[in-house]
């Protein structure tokens, strides 16, 4: 096991060089200049030129990428070129509320999403299947911004019971967290619920056919265990695979929950980043998805073998 | 003495609700010393002479003061002068800073470091570089005397020291005024009536200002840029969020003002219960269609002249603003109802007229290309009026879509356009940059050195210099209105008309000031 995390960290290097060469090209290959943006409107080319010198943006781009990917090596993500500050310091300014949505957000969607295909799958064909599933369709279908903004509408605007935007963290403000978390975690929790809850009822159907089931119901086991303690935990490793797929969809979905719900978090930098073309924010925060995508995998791997004992590496 | 539940009970709850009482009266205090403001962008640069982005400029009239500063006439007024001196010649300036300026870090406010500040500014703004050009020296005369000697007389000295908006020559301590012009300061330290808490800034979410309690305002009463600035509240918050959820904001009373409200939100803002929607900027924006002048089919003045013609101002206003109330048509190339306001020379439209030059001109259907910001609320739709109205004319227009920041760095192109060039784009500058011909970057005409279209005429420049040395306001309007005239005769560009974008706030919000430019000094929350 140890041999297979050493070896699956030490695959990460070349996967993130990689991902840093692919990432450093197309930002360079896409049309915008941050010198542009940062002269603003009234600005003359010779200004433009004398701002794109100050910054290095002159220089021939690989040039440009050695320097990028020494300082990346000495654990140096860059300056943002607008703001001025550490990409780092911006990051981890971003890191605790985009990390405290998609975790209340899996917390949440996976209660109620296995639960949900749990009881579809057990009572496949029927009208509560039908129900489900058509609530899982519904979850797909429904764009992330628009029930944002009908649940802004009822519950903050109409009902007055939430407040419509803004994040308070939980070790300052509990009472704050919970009230500012609420929205957009059923927001952002609505296509990860259908996607678990499919892929739940799927795996546990396919389970509730295998001779063990029908011999545990034959001792006389409870409908419930078995269930639970039978079809789900032998259902359970495509279940966290999808959950751990989910997480990455889930740091997409946060790019529009952040922005309807105005929580100041990884995605909305993002977006204000490309925007602005702030290269060293682009190229630092795809560095720490595309890392944080490896980890989960690596841990979705550990699982298995926790899931599903016959597994090893 | 033995106590029965119930008075226990009594007791508790009293003591409870004393204790919640003072803290909730607590709260509201504080509450009322806080302005919570979504600005009309995020703030992302610190340094407003570094770029010309107004959000920078916002930022920069909380923190640094001016040398002077226009009022509600445009009119330039001392800020933190106290005597201006001006030779019988007219060559020499002498300013005296009022006595009390204090910077953010407790110090004194110099005329070195005034001096300092000028010379940072005149190396990157417009109107600095002019005033620069003919200034034989700057230097401080002692602690607090600030001379300016000119090469020969400028008539616009004290409206350049006083412009409202980008670059506007703010002052900063010698050390950080001696950063170099294209290097961004790192220093936010100023003598503005608000400190800058830059340990707690969060770029594209909050900016925070905190007031500085030893400002010492003027006396006069606030008038746009000039008077006395008080800080009314305590702080002020400066929270990043996109439309609809600062509208959400400002309905729940999560926020007191919204400094931008759109144009598509304008009427569902308006009937929100607490909240006001009003329009204080006297000036507006003013709509521009810009040529490229290098490039065929625009390099060809009967071109430009037939698009003119095509155009009708009052399509573009009518779908990009829609409410009368938020828009004017305006025939000048200043702002209606500023000093040099003039309909001399406008084109209006003539289809008719537009189609017969278009075909004297030898256009031959050649591709004109306009740059379309789609994420532009206003602009956006300008430009699809405008290809309309080209395509009446019989033009082959492309429009290219694209976000507003590669239509930035796009425009910079002076290639032909199916080498990644342009022939127009659209654009709008707020109404105090168009104020008079030196304001107005645009208004240039100095060809490839100038602003992006590079139109070259000898005869605007020299008009602009004439309104720079004019000895008279009669001789400035006259120069000012020749100018108009010679830039619609030279198809300078499209006159797209003025529009003006809302402010929302609660109804406890006070003090607003009416201006160009967004200021947060004199208001409160009561």
């Amino acid at each position: 096991m140890w041999l297979f995390i050493l070896r699956r960290v030490a695959s990460t290097v070349p996967v993130m060089l990689i991902v840093a060469v692919v990432i450093f090209a197309m930002l360079r290959l896409t049309p915008g200049d941050p010198a542009v943006v940062i002269a603003g409107d009234q600005a003359t080319a010779e200004q433009i030129a004398r701002i794109r010198a100050s910054l290095g943006l002159d220089l021939p781009i690989h040039e440009q990428f050695v320097t990028w990917i020494v300082h990346i090596l000495q654990g140096d993500l860059g300056t943002s070129i607008f703001t001025n500050m550490p990409v780092s310091t911006l990051i981890g300014q971003r890191l605790e509320p985009t990390m405290m949505l998609t975790l209340t957000t899996v917390i949440f969607s996976v209660s109620v999403a296995v639960p949900l295909g749990v009881w579809a799958a057990w009572r496949a064909g029927t009208w509560t299947d039908r129900l489900i599933m058509m609530f899982s369709v519904l979850g797909f279908s429904f764009p992330v911004f628009v029930l944002g903004y009908l649940l802004i509408y009822q519950f903050g605007l109409t009902l007055k019971w939430l407040p419509t935007q803004g994040y308070k963290s939980p070790f300052t403000d509990p009472l704050g967290f919970a009230s500012t978390i609420v929205m957009p975690t059923i927001t952002l929790g609505m296509i990860y619920i259908a996607l678990v809850t499919r892929i739940t009822r799927a795996s546990v159907l396919e389970v509730l056919g295998e001779d063990y089931i029908r011999t545990a119901r034959a001792k006389g086991q409870v409908e419930r265990k078995v269930l639970f303690r039978h079809a789900l935990k032998n259902a359970a490793v495509p279940i966290a695979t999808i959950i751990g797929i989910g997480i990455a969809l889930l740091i997409g979905g946060a790019v529009v929950t952040e922005t309807v719900f105005n929580i100041p978090g990884l995605g909305r930098l993002v977006v204000d980043a490309i925007l602005r073309r702030d290269y060293p924010i682009i190229q630092g925060l795809i560095l720490v998805f595309s890392f944080t995508y490896i980890i989960i995998n690596m841990l979705i791997d550990i699982a298995y073998t926790m899931l599903d004992p016959r597994i090893r590496y | 003495m033995t106590l029965s539940r119930r008075e226990i009970l009594a007791g508790t709850a009293a003591t409870a609700a004393a204790a919640t009482l003072p803290a909730g009266a607590a709260k509201a205090q504080a509450k009322r010393n806080v302005l919570k403001v979504v600005p009309h962008a995020n703030l992302q640069i610190l340094d407003p002479i570094w770029t010309t982005g107004y959000i920078s400029r916002n930022h920069g009239y909380m923190i640094y003061d001016t040398l002077f500063a226009l009022d509600n006439n445009l009119k330039p007024q001392p800020q933190m002068v106290e005597n201006l001196d001006v030779s019988a010649d007219r060559l020499k300036y002498t300013m005296t800073l009022r006595d009390g300026l204090a910077w953010h870090d407790g110090t004194a406010v110099t005329a070195e470091d005034c001096v300092a500040s000028l010379q940072r500014w005149g190396k990157r703004d417009g109107m600095g570089q002019r005033l620069f050009a003919v200034t034989d020296k700057l230097e401080a005369d002692g602690k607090n005397t600030i001379s300016l000697t000119l090469k020969r007389p400028y008539g616009v000295v004290l409206d350049s020291i006083g412009k409202i908006s980008s670059n506007v020559p703010f002052m900063m301590p010698k050390r950080v005024a001696e950063t170099p012009a294209d290097k961004q300061i790192e220093d936010t330290t100023g003598s503005g009536p608000f400190m800058f808490n830059k340990a707690n800034w969060k770029p594209g979410n909050l900016a925070i200002y905190e007031k500085f309690k030893a400002y010492a305002p003027r006396k006069e009463a606030v008038s746009s840029a000039a008077g006395g600035k008080i800080a009314k509240v305590d702080r002020v918050e400066w929270y990043t969020m996109d439309a609809n959820t600062a509208m959400n904001a400002l309905m729940s009373g999560e926020i007191d003002y919204w400094e931008q409200v759109t144009p598509d939100l304008i009427d569902l803002v308006k009937k929100a219960p607490g909240v006001k929607v009003e329009n204080l900027d006297p000036t507006g924006n003013m709509g521009w269609a810009r040529f490229n002048h290098l490039v065929a089919p625009t390099n060809n003045p009967m071109v430009r002249q037939a698009i003119m013609k095509a155009c009708n101002q009052e399509d573009f206003l009518k779908t990009a603003i829609g409410n009368p109330e938020y828009y004017k048509v305006c025939k000048s190339i200043y702002p209606c109802g500023t000093t040099y306001e003039t309909d001399a020379g406008f084109v209006n439209q003539n289809v008719a007229d537009a189609k017969t030059l278009l075909q004297q001109s030898g256009y031959k259907g050649e591709e004109l290309v306009i740059l379309q910001p789609t994420d532009h609320p206003v602009l956006n739709p300008f430009c699809q009026v405008m290809a309309e109205q080209l395509r009446a004319i019989g033009m082959n227009v492309k429009l290219q879509a694209m976000d507003w920041s590669t239509v930035l760095q796009r425009r910079a192109s002076k290639d032909p356009t199916d080498k990644g060039g342009w022939n127009m784009f659209c654009t709008w500058w707020i109404g105090g940059d168009t104020v008079n011909p030196l304001t107005g970057v645009g208004f240039g005409a100095t060809g490839e050195k100038g602003w992006f279209g590079w139109a070259s005429d000898e005869q605007a420049v020299k008009l602009q210099d004439e309104f720079a040395n004019a000895a008279s306001p009669a001789d400035a309007k006259k120069a000012a209105t020749a100018l108009q005239e010679r830039l619609y005769a030279n198809g300078h560009y499209v006159n797209m008309g003025m529009f003006f974008v809302p402010v929302g706030y609660r109804d406890n919000v006070r003090g607003m000031i009416k201006s160009p430019v967004q200021f947060f000094w004199n208001m409160e929350v009561v």
